[in-house]
């Protein structure tokens, strides 16, 4: 069956964007295909760095013919009724429709009509000007005098179908058969008549269509490369993703790196070689360190192999690096401490005042949680109050994501400040008498002074881990100090933007208060922290003072109305992560049902509730649970109100009724002592025995007695059972049973 | 829709016919500077590869201007770009621009960084098809052999919020070198740039670094018979550092800043948006050189930007009235 190739020609496409378009040529193909009528055989689309193309196999010659009946008037209707049934079938003469007879209708004339199929090549040349003109480039631009919008100039459109130009024109733009490799290898424009010679004919011209082909190679010979020189290719999946995008045809290159340069920072290495340059970083497997060489992919064999390729970018390389070590060497002369009083000057956010007025919140709530974390008070503050500093520096301005990165070695490599001499300015001090790069833990006088007996590696480490976790295979601080600065960073930025109406969106969420809620919750759990969110929050809350005057609110319970807000959030996120693990919806829905703030205490529930849920007592009881309330559901209507709770002992008649409240008495005292100790496995069990005397309380008890008394001593009972169970998680959400 | 073409007179349809079309690349059939050089075994210098690029330009039909004469950040802001991008006048243009930027100063000290520098700028409206070659040849003609470096075409937007312009574009890497930005015009002050322009930013220090194979800027070679960048310029860049960093008075700047504002806002109102234009820059230079001294505040520095802002995308907006009076009442 005959093959669609198309081809569209442009400008170099960002790298970034070629994956994407890929896909969305093929959906938007795939759409239009079937909404003419077609079941293309197979449809694979590729993009390379100055093309999208797409190959279609197995479609038709012409679409089907479609065949109609079309019924008409009766044969005895008036002139004008036929006359309107030919017009409207296309007919000429009513002696070219049929005759047919029904015993009720009477005769009546009927016109076969047959729509005939398209020539596929004229259903392509509506389906494909279209996508053109409707393209979803993340960004688009004109040209010249044109009206067209794509990623960059639209050069030309190769479409052939079964070996024939397609005829269609966008924008001025005709499409034909004729395309070209390489910008620079390539020897000038060729014709293609299908798939394989297009491929055959780009493949001599030095471009490889297919991305992933790129990418192996890109790998494969940056390996060999590091290999021969007994080194190891750092991978890097984004960045591989990204160069593939940059190159049609990949030439692998090494190039050296001044060793000097080692003693910088390696993220300040890796990144300044990755985000500036594109370069892959590469390992000494000796040292464990990084290399001073570096790999960089070109578009083109260079006729001198490439020698002046590496030496150019070495040369890039250097520079940016004497930036990077200028920044270093500058930063280094001011110690964290002297920073602080620059963060008033950056804004957090318009609303949420500064930098400044953030740490001088988040220090505050770092000495209330360190103590419910096991940490030292006075470290955490401290910690909290350096923990922005490095904001302030060269280096974290040229790579913002280096923030707490820097501010660790910053921190580690404290300048030696003359204290409280009060002599000269501490910026223009620290150069001279300090260490270039070994041994700082405990010795710096930076931290000394307020912390004392805690290790100032602890609050280096937890001015870079208090941003973590910064997405779902991150790890979580699990250092007391860190953690406790990490919470109050997430817990202040979440109750800010709430009190201020930033909530998230179904579709957005700008300020990433998800991640941030998202890292609350594993921070707590994986360190199984106890305490409860709501009051930690009104504390952040009360943070903001008159910032945030316009929310003022106050819920009944005494709470902020964001505190609440804000606690509502991450219990719905604590929900929708558990959600992911595994946990049914309606298990999760009762337990969620018992009101807490307590996440560990809420996953012991979940957990206890899954289990127990698992077991036959477990799953039999809910059903008499179920049976109980449904019960009490219908005759509380029946009666207009609500059964009161109060069983008089003396009224049990019958022994499966006074089993069940000797059960329940039991269950209760047992589920007292279990739930002050959270052993939510025995409050579980608790209730898991009561499932033999509800079996027989339902067996062997008629609840609705004549006797008014007795009915209502056996509500009663049922009451109670349900304000027992309740304690451990509202049954009545469960599915099943 | 085509623009609407003013005197469309038999000279300007000729015009606009050719200048429509693919430019044959004029490619060097005679010699350039940089050419001689690289005949006699030489590096081109500084002042070889300004004259060749020039030398190129005219023969793709610009018109060479000189610097404009008031101070800019970059040479996009020459009227001869900012306002000629805009309307549907054709236009092909190129000339180097001096460029302020008080706050990179680094007193000299600094081998990439300097407080004035020099541009090649070059416009092209409509852009011709062929832009990307007609730039690959000019490469080639200062001496850069494709088949010996990588030169590739490296996504990069391009926005000046203060006169309300943006496009779309790429840095032009030649070996993990940024030496030129490309830019395809689509607003300036706000309006769509019907047609739209071409724009090609040669950083020229840079590129004349990397095409002598110098590490320090001061160290260029300028004129190829042994005076230096730094013979030229150093002195400069460290007394402009002084005065930029340590001895401008911010007070009178800030007064200057508002009586240019002043200035551009009644000129604007008179209809001169030639002459507002040049107070618009002014004031953007007054900001620079208060944003250098470190005495503006964040909030404060969001109201400079959007004062400038608003001054120089009211010129743009005049200017576009003069030229096409249809594109206006759209506005």
């Amino acid at each position: 069956m005959p093959q669609f190739l198309l081809e569209l020609f442009s400008e170099e496409i960002p790298a970034r964007m070629q994956k994407r378009a890929a896909e969305d040529l093929k959906k938007l193909l795939m759409d239009g295909l079937t909404k003419a009528g077609f079941l293309p055989g197979g449809l694979e689309t590729f993009s390379a760095p100055r093309r999208l193309v797409a190959v279609i196999e197995g479609l038709p010659e012409r679409t089907a013919d479609v065949r109609e009946e079309r019924k008409g008037p009766k044969v005895d209707a008036p002139a004008q009724a036929i006359e309107g049934f030919l017009r409207g079938a296309g007919l000429t003469d009513i002696a070219q429709a049929r005759v047919v007879s029904d015993p009720k209708k009477g005769d009546f004339y009927v016109a076969d009509l047959v729509k005939p199929g398209r020539a596929t090549p004229e259903a392509l040349a509506e389906i494909v000007p279209d996508i053109i003109r409707n393209f979803p480039w993340p960004k688009s631009m004109r040209w010249g005098e044109g009206t067209l919008r794509w990623v960059r100039p639209l050069h030309r459109i190769v479409a052939v179908f079964d070996g024939e130009i397609v005829p269609f024109e966008v924008d001025g733009i005709a499409a034909g058969n004729i395309s070209e490799g390489h910008r620079f290898h390539g020897t000038g424009l060729f014709e293609v008549k299908d798939f394989e010679d297009y491929e055959a004919k780009l493949s001599a011209a030095h471009v490889i269509l297919d991305r992933d082909q790129r990418k192996a190679q890109i790998k494969a010979d940056a390996q060999t490369l590091c290999h021969a020189r007994n080194l190891e290719l750092i991978e890097d999946e984004g960045l591989f993703e990204e160069v593939c995008g940059l190159v049609d045809e990949p030439h692998v290159i090494m190039g050296d790196m001044d060793p000097a340069f080692l003693d910088l920072p390696p993220e300040v290495i890796r990144l300044t070689l990755r985000v500036n340059q594109k370069y892959f970083v590469v390992r000494d497997p000796k040292t464990g360190g990084l290399a001073p060489h570096f790999i960089v992919v070109s578009n083109v064999k260079a006729t001198d192999s490439g020698k002046k390729i590496a030496l150019g970018n070495a040369r890039v390389l250097a520079a940016r690096l004497n930036d990077a070590r200028y920044f270093w060497d500058l930063d280094r002369k001011a110690s964290l401490e002297s920073r602080v009083p620059k963060l008033d000057t950056l804004v957090f956010h318009e609303k949420l005042g500064s930098v400044g007025d953030k740490v001088r919140r988040i220090v505050a709530l770092a000495g209330e949680i360190a103590p419910l974390v096991g940490a030292d008070v006075a470290a955490a503050k401290h910690a909290a109050l350096l923990a922005k500093a490095d904001l302030t520096t060269e280096m974290v301005g040229e790579f913002p994501e280096l923030q707490g990165v820097m501010g660790r070695y910053y921190q580690l490599h404290a300048p030696v400040l003359p204290r409280a001499t009060g002599e000269g300015d501490p910026a223009q001090q620290g150069g001279g008498g300090m260490p270039p790069s070994v041994g700082f833990a405990d010795s710096s006088p930076a931290s000394q002074g307020s912390t004392g007996l805690v290790a100032n590696t602890i609050i280096a480490d937890s001015i870079r881990d208090h941003y973590k976790p910064v997405g779902p295979s991150d790890q979580v601080p699990s250092e007391p100090v860190a953690m406790a600065v990490a919470l109050a960073d997430k817990l202040d930025t979440l109750t800010g933007f709430f009190a201020m109406g930033e909530k998230p969106t179904g579709s957005g969420d700008p300020y990433a208060l998800r991640r941030a809620a998202l890292g609350v919750i594993r921070i707590v759990r994986e360190a199984g922290l106890r305490f409860g969110l709501a009051a930690l929050l009104n504390h952040a809350r009360r943070g903001y003072g008159n910032v945030l005057n316009s929310d003022a609110a106050i819920a009944p319970h005494g709470y902020s109305v964001a505190a609440v807000e804000v606690c509502d959030f991450i219990l719905e996120r604590l929900r929708v992560s558990l959600r992911d693990e595994g946990f049914a919806p309606d298990v999760l829905e009762a337990a969620f049902a018992i009101p807490d703030d307590d996440i560990v205490r809420i996953v012991s529930r979940v957990t206890a509730l899954a289990k127990v849920l698992k077991t036959e007592d477990g799953a039999n009881l809910v059903a008499g649970l179920k049976r109980g309330a449904n019960i009490l559901r219908a005759e509380e209507k029946k009666d207009g109100a609500a059964a009161d709770g109060k069983v008089t002992e003396a009224l049990l008649r019958e022994p499966a009724e006074q089993g069940l409240y000797q059960a329940l008495l039991e269950a209760e005292s047992q589920l007292e002592q279990a739930l002050a100790d959270e052993a939510f496995d025995a409050t579980m069990g608790a209730l898991a025995a009561l499932r033999g005397p509800v079996d027989r309380f339902f067996e062997g008890v008629l609840v609705n007695d004549g006797d008014a008394g007795i009915r209502k001593n056996r509500l009663a009972l049922l009451v109670k059972l349900r304000a027992v169970s309740e304690r451990v998680a509202d049954f009545s959400k469960l599915a099943g049973g | 829709m085509r623009p609407r073409l003013l005197q469309a007179g038999p000279l300007a349809l000729y015009a606009h016919k050719v200048m429509t079309q693919s430019i044959a690349p004029q490619t060097a059939p005679r010699e350039t500077p940089c050419s001689r050089a690289l005949a006699a075994g030489k590096v081109p210098s500084f002042q070889d590869i300004i004259l060749t690029l020039s030398d190129y330009w005219a023969r793709q039909g610009c018109v060479i201007l000189q610097p404009y004469d008031t101070e800019v950040g970059a040479g996009t802001l020459h009227p001869a770009t900012t306002l000629r991008a805009l309307g549907p006048k054709l236009w092909r243009a190129a000339y180097v621009q001096p460029s302020r930027r008080p706050k990179d100063g680094r007193y000299g000290e600094n081998p990439n960084r300097l407080g004035h520098y020099y541009q090649y700028q070059v416009i092209l409206k409509p852009n011709p098809p062929n832009l990307q070659e007609l730039y690959l040849n000019s490469l080639y003609e200062i001496g850069i052999d494709p088949s010996l470096h990588d030169i590739r075409f490296v996504e990069d937007d391009w926005e000046n919020p203060t006169v309300g312009a943006w496009g779309l574009g790429w840095e032009i890497w030649c070996d993990g070198m940024e030496v030129s930005q490309f830019t395809y015009f689509q607003q300036v002050g706000g309006l769509d740039c019907k047609p739209v322009s071409g724009e090609l930013t040669y950083g020229l220090e840079r590129l004349a670094m990397y095409v002598q194979g110098v590490e320090n800027v001061y160290d260029l070679d300028f004129n190829g018979l042994g005076v230096t960048y730094g013979d030229v310029f150093l002195e400069n860049e460290r007394q402009q550092s002084a005065f930029n960093f340590e001895e401008s008075d911010p007070a009178m700047l800030k007064r200057w800043f508002e009586d240019a504002e002043r200035m551009c806002t009644y000129l604007r109102d008179k209809g001169l948006a030639l002459p507002a234009f040049d107070w618009a820059l002014k004031c953007s230079h007054l900001f620079n050189l208060l944003d250098a001294r470190g005495v503006v505040s964040p909030t404060e520095r969001q109201s400079f930007i959007a004062r400038v802002r608003d001054q120089a995308k009211g010129c743009a907006v005049l200017w576009a009235e003069t030229q096409a009076p249809s594109q206006a009442e759209v506005v």
